[in-house]
């Protein structure tokens, strides 16, 4: 989707032109493109009368925020304390292997899936667990895992 | 319709409404969909059972609830038949919810799949028990096993908790019928604001977000402060890995913690609320935004509230994913539109905070315990707990126990019976080895110290804290390095970055654990490593900095053996640190079913069908696949 003055009018006439709703109008644009693009990024900070710099300061602190497009499919694998004893790093492991992630998270290069780390998704009781876009997955095995991935990939 | 809730009159009326919703004349069915219920399939469950009911046009309800705390038995069904005890139904899959649909709709209550019973409903808030059935019970009904007697209930106390499980979270009026927002009426009408923070501090509620500060005394401070407009805000940024009782509560009872806002508001002289939320929860972020828009329709929110001259209205704010958005001066900024950097709290909240005016933030669990202070009176809240930390406290107890899930427990419970009875101790075949309390900024707590009792003081002392309350109880399989390295590992990534001793400090204590780790180092590094977390702890401007040395000092302190053994022996004990562990397959137990082979990624297992598989070390990556799909415990890891 292309960064088009229409496309962002939505978003940008919920705000009032104050500073405070900076994190709350870029959460929007997050959520409409997946990623937050470079003009969509001028175009806030210029209707909340924002310095840009001050723009890239929030994007890049909070985890919400995207600078790159993200793929099709996300998946968030909970490296929670809970998960954490019950084996969810190896878990995530077999997610970066299969998806032949370089980094510790990332997206692969056909833009069908990103994987990143969460700490906690509150389902501890069914550690571990990820969330692959809405749906939250438990107990989940290296097996598991790859059955997950194999039926995505088919989607 | 919504209803108008303007006097004392219409309060009465919703709770009549509300009753006759609550406990209809006709059979009702209830699906825990708070999200540990959703994750275990209770969307499907529930879908059945609602299509199934309209297509008979049943005389009955399908309703959804919140969750009552048995994550470890989710999804978990409920049937109300008028006149019988309520029945709850333990792991339902579609097809279990099938086959007691059929039962149900023949109007017979079903005898499978049957968790407990409940005879009673304590509404606390609403002057008493209200028991479900009068007379005996006779057959199964009189064979299953009450709520009361279950190993997982037993010690509990419902407070906070009180309406989770029981309402729909969506109906403001379910939450009247249980006595919800007379408290606030109380409040407004016969009682000061002075009185109502006398109450709350006579009740001696402490901050339950982790400081365990005493919630009157805050608010006396804020009531005090000079400067206008005043603000009353939520913390629901519930960051703490392992703890889930704030989304819970939120997604069981939200207005509770609304009401919990309304009546300290009062108290403080505020008329604006923020409620800041985490993004990671969106049930929990869409049923707040539901419950708000409700109170606002019915007028429990806004100007002149239930005919007091009172005004009070809440935002909605949406966390960024920022653990140190937690923390308060940090939540303050990441509102006004600000990475969410703390500063030095020379000047308190109470009289600068968020837009530098007088603010006084509370966590999601002291909100909800408000509106019972006030409706039972400080005395009675007074009663329950130990000396210095009154009422209960809803920890979520969850890693190596057999009963995983939210309990809320009378402070002062020891950790023993916590884990033993309510958690029905470790997995078969393992040992307790300690249990984590407080999050990253807390600690491990060994079994020599498991007669601990849990309250604010008690914790402080073993080293740990109470933080938000999560509970992870760790067996002998969890290597205590690799568990510092893992809480490290999350507190820089988490670091905003501010204060040199946490940005740096912390990255050089991970490197010494990763030595200890990989077999490395000297005993003089752990020398090293505690001069560092000192440093850490008094350098930082904010707790995240001054706690995050906790979990390696108290790992220190109660596992100093297990280090040794890392770096003396080059031997991890629980066999977890990578670069010290091997995996080979035992001949004798091998049966050659091949299924670790097919698994490995590696191509490192060779071996014919039916014969015992040879593992070749050199190409091994310790993955743990094998391990896992082997069913006869042929792979060994040592």
């Amino acid at each position: 989707m292309s960064v088009t003055f229409k496309s962002l009018e939505n978003i940008l006439e919920r705000y009032p032109p104050s500073p405070e709703h900076l994190i709350s109008a870029l959460q929007d644009v997050q959520a409409k493109f997946n990623y937050l693009p470079a003009a969509a990024m001028t175009a806030v900070c210029d209707h909340l009368g924002v310095p840009l710099s001050r723009g890239w300061a929030v994007a890049t602190f909070y985890k919400a925020f995207s600078l790159e497009p993200k793929g099709e499919h996300d998946i968030a694998v909970c490296l929670g304390t809970a998960c954490h004893v019950r084996g969810g790093r190896n878990v995530y492991d077999k997610f970066r292997r299969d998806l032949d992630i370089a980094n510790e998270e990332g997206t692969t290069r056909d833009l069908k899936f990103s994987l990143r780390q969460v700490r906690c998704l509150g389902c501890c009781s069914m550690a571990p667990v990820a969330q692959v876009d809405e749906e939250i997955q438990g107990n989940l095995t290296q097996r598991k895992a790859g059955h997950l991935l194999k039926m995505y990939r088919k989607r | 319709m919504q209803m108008q809730i303007k006097n004392f009159d219409d309060l009465e009326l919703a709770k009549k409404v509300g009753l006759t919703e609550l406990y209809p004349d006709k059979p009702k069915i209830l699906v825990g969909m708070a999200t540990c219920g959703l994750a275990a399939g209770a969307q499907r469950v529930y879908d059945l059972l609602h299509k199934k009911a309209q297509q008979a046009h049943w005389d009955g309800v399908v309703e959804k609830t919140g969750c009552i705390g048995f994550c470890y038995k989710e999804p978990l069904v409920d049937a109300v038949f008028p006149g019988n005890p309520r029945i709850t139904y333990e792991t339902v899959t579609p097809e279990i919810a099938e086959s007691l649909w059929m039962e149900m709709a023949a109007g017979k209550i079903p005898e499978n799949h049957v968790m407990a019973r409940l005879d009673v409903d304590d509404m606390i808030l609403d002057g008493g028990p209200r028991k479900f059935y009068k007379g005996k019970l006779t057959g199964f009904l009189a064979k299953t096993p009450r709520y009361e007697e279950l190993d997982f209930i037993k010690l509990q106390r419902h407070i906070a908790m009180r309406n989770c499980g029981f309402i729909d979270p969506d109906n403001l009026l379910h939450y009247v019928a249980r006595g919800g927002y007379f408290p606030l009426y109380t409040a407004l009408t016969a009682m000061s604001p002075e009185e109502v923070i006398n109450a709350v501090t006579t009740a001696g509620l402490r901050g339950r977000g982790g400081g365990g500060f005493p919630t009157g005394v805050k608010w006396a401070s804020c009531r005090k402060a000079k400067g206008w407009p005043k603000y009353v805000l939520c913390n629901a940024d519930e960051g703490d890995p392992g703890a889930y009782m704030d989304r819970s509560l939120i997604e069981g009872d939200p207005h509770a913690i609304l009401e919990g806002m309304l009546i300290g508001a009062y108290a403080i002289g505020s008329n604006e609320g923020y409620i800041y939320v985490r993004a990671e929860y969106p049930l929990a972020v869409k049923t707040l935004q539901r419950a708000i828009l409700a109170a606002r329709e019915a007028g429990l929110l806004g100007e002149n509230i239930l005919g007091s001259g009172f005004s009070f209205d809440i935002k909605l704010n949406l966390g960024g994913g920022a653990f140190v958005c937690g923390e308060s001066t940090a939540l303050m900024a990441s509102i006004e539109g600000k990475p969410g950097e703390p500063r030095a709290k020379y000047v308190h909240t109470v009289d600068k905070g968020l837009r530098n005016r007088p603010s006084n933030l509370n966590n999601v669990e002291t909100w909800a315990n408000v509106p019972v202070i006030i409706g039972k009176g400080a005395d009675w809240y007074r009663e329950i707990g130990t000396e210095g930390s009154k009422g209960t406290k809803i920890f979520s107890l969850v890693g190596q126990v057999k009963n995983v899930g939210l309990v809320e427990v009378p402070m002062g419970v020891t950790i023993k019976d916590l884990v033993m009875q309510v958690g029905g101790g470790v997995p078969e075949s393992r040992e307790f080895k300690a249990i984590q309390i407080g999050g990253p900024s807390g600690g491990c707590i060994p079994k020599e110290h498991w007669d601990l009792p849990i309250d604010f003081d008690s914790l402080w002392e073993a080293g740990a804290i109470m933080g938000s309350g999560g509970m992870i109880v760790m067996d002998n399989s969890t290597c205590m390095v690799d568990v510092a390295k893992f809480f490290l590992d999350f507190l820089i990534d988490e670091s905003c970055g501010k204060c040199i001793p946490c940005r740096l400090g912390l990255k050089r204590m991970r490197e010494i654990l990763e030595e200890f780790s990989t077999g490395k180092g000297s005993l003089a590094d752990l020398d090293e490593l505690e001069s560092l977390s000192e440093a850490v702890k008094d350098g930082s401007l904010c707790a995240l900095g001054g706690s995050a040395p906790n979990p390696v000092l108290t790992t220190l302190r109660y596992f100093r053996k297990e280090y040794e053994a890392h770096i003396l022996e080059h031997r991890c004990p629980a066999a977890v640190c990578k670069a010290l562990i091997t995996y080979s397959i035992n001949p004798e137990t091998c049966n050659g079913c091949t299924a670790c082979a097919a698994e490995c990624p590696q191509d490192a297992i060779t071996g014919e069908k039916k014969q015992p598989h040879t593992l070749d070390p050199s190409l091994c990556i310790k993955c743990g696949a094998c391990f896992e799909v082997c069913k006869f415990g042929a792979v060994a890891v040592a």
